[in-house]
């Protein structure tokens, strides 16, 4: 990885983010995942050769992606990390090819009537 | 697969949405200290409510001026956090937001593409919940207000706190018990269904407003 493992401001250490290498931000193209982003494994993506070159928390992240779909809240709150660190570990892992993030659905998109209707009847049925 | 076809560069481009096909929807969850937030994603939530916490480096260097020596402050924040799912591939995500001011701009990521919101007032200390009601309002951002109706609390008709909080027009008011899930999910019902109503309006002004027909 040739971007810059401190951030200028980083400041001295916190530990959790220790694990990201003193990184505060994800990667080099700085995307800031939405905490309801969904994250889903590439099945594509390389095997268990190369995730043998990942650190713990990236592995258990993986393997917590690959059960089932997750939100970045859930990710972070499960891994009981917080999100900033998540934020990191996922910038590592979408450069890596080993995952998929959905982008938030932009604010002017987001009520479609047809998927609100879904949602109360879906509601109500609860 | 990788960078070049799904990197968050591209944005606006196309396919990650639709090969992804789920949809997560933001609903968030304000109101005073003590109000009832948490007890309220709780009922409603299908997960155990689960905290998430945010390192506030940037809030640090807002809220501590001590000069001189730059320090980040490493405080942690815990949002309230739950899920709904509706079907597969839709989910409806819970947000508490944090209530102490100095965490107001924590609002501003969670308000982002947020579908709505609900703010929780207690007619004993309603003033409370101004701040939250004048956030929603200026962001255009759709709301309910569900009032918890604590059982020594007096009761007052929707009407009354409407006017009290001097509500825009159309604003609903829902008064709920926080800790019964069909009370919840009655507020996130009206809630979704005044969203609606209200982007559809934001809609026809839009086209309405286009000079140029076609
Ligand atoms: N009687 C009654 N008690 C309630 C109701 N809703 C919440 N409570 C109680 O009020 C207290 C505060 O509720 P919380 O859900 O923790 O409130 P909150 O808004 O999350 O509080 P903060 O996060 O500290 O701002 C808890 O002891 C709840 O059990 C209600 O509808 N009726
Ligand atoms: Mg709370």
């Amino acid at each position: 990885m040739n971007g810059q493992w401190y951030d200028a401001e980083a400041g001295p250490l916190v530990r959790p983010y220790a694990m990201t290498g003193g990184r505060t931000k994800p990667g080099p193209h700085g995307v800031r995942f939405d905490l309801i982003a969904l994250v889903v494994v590439d099945p594509a993506a390389g095997g268990t050769g190369e995730e043998a070159l990942l650190g713990p928390e990236h592995r258990a992240l993986l393997g917590r992606c690959r059960d089932e779909t997750q939100s970045v809240a859930e990710l972070a709150a499960d891994a009981d990390l917080p999100v900033g660190v998540v934020r990191v570990l996922l910038g590592d892992l979408l450069e890596a090819g080993h995952v998929k993030v959905s982008r938030p659905v932009p604010p002017a998109r987001l009520p479609e009537m047809r998927i609100l209707r879904e949602v109360i009847e879906g509601l109500r049925a609860l | 697969m990788g960078l070049h076809d799904n990197g968050p560069a591209e944005r606006g481009g196309p396919g990650t949405d639709e090969e992804l096909a789920a949809l997560a929807l933001k609903i968030l969850v304000a109101g005073g200290f003590g109000v009832g937030k948490t007890t309220l994603v709780g009922a409603v939530s299908e997960i155990r409510p689960l905290r998430t916490e945010e390192l506030l480096s940037e809030a640090g260097e807002r809220v501590d001026d001590t000069g001189g020596v730059e320090r980040k402050t490493t405080t942690t924040v815990a949002m309230d956090f739950g899920r709904i799912t509706i079907r597969s591939g839709l989910s409806l995500y819970l947000f508490g937001t944090p209530g102490q001011d100095r965490f107001w701009f924590l609002w501003d990521e969670l308000a982002l593409g947020a579908l709505g919101a609900v703010v929780l007032a207690d007619t004993r200390r309603l003033e409370d919940c101004f701040p939250a009601v004048d956030y929603f309002e200026h962001r255009r951002i759709p709301f309910v207000v569900a009032v918890n109706c604590f059982t020594d609390a007096r009761r007052y008709g929707t009407t009354d706190v409407a006017r009290a909080l001097d509500l825009e027009q159309g604003t609903p008011v829902v008064l709920c018990d926080a800790r019964d899930k069909d009370s919840g999910k009655e507020v996130l019902i009206r809630l979704v269904e005044y969203a609606g109503r209200v982007h559809t309006a934001r809609l026809l002004d839009a086209v309405g407003s286009q000079a140029d027909p076609v």
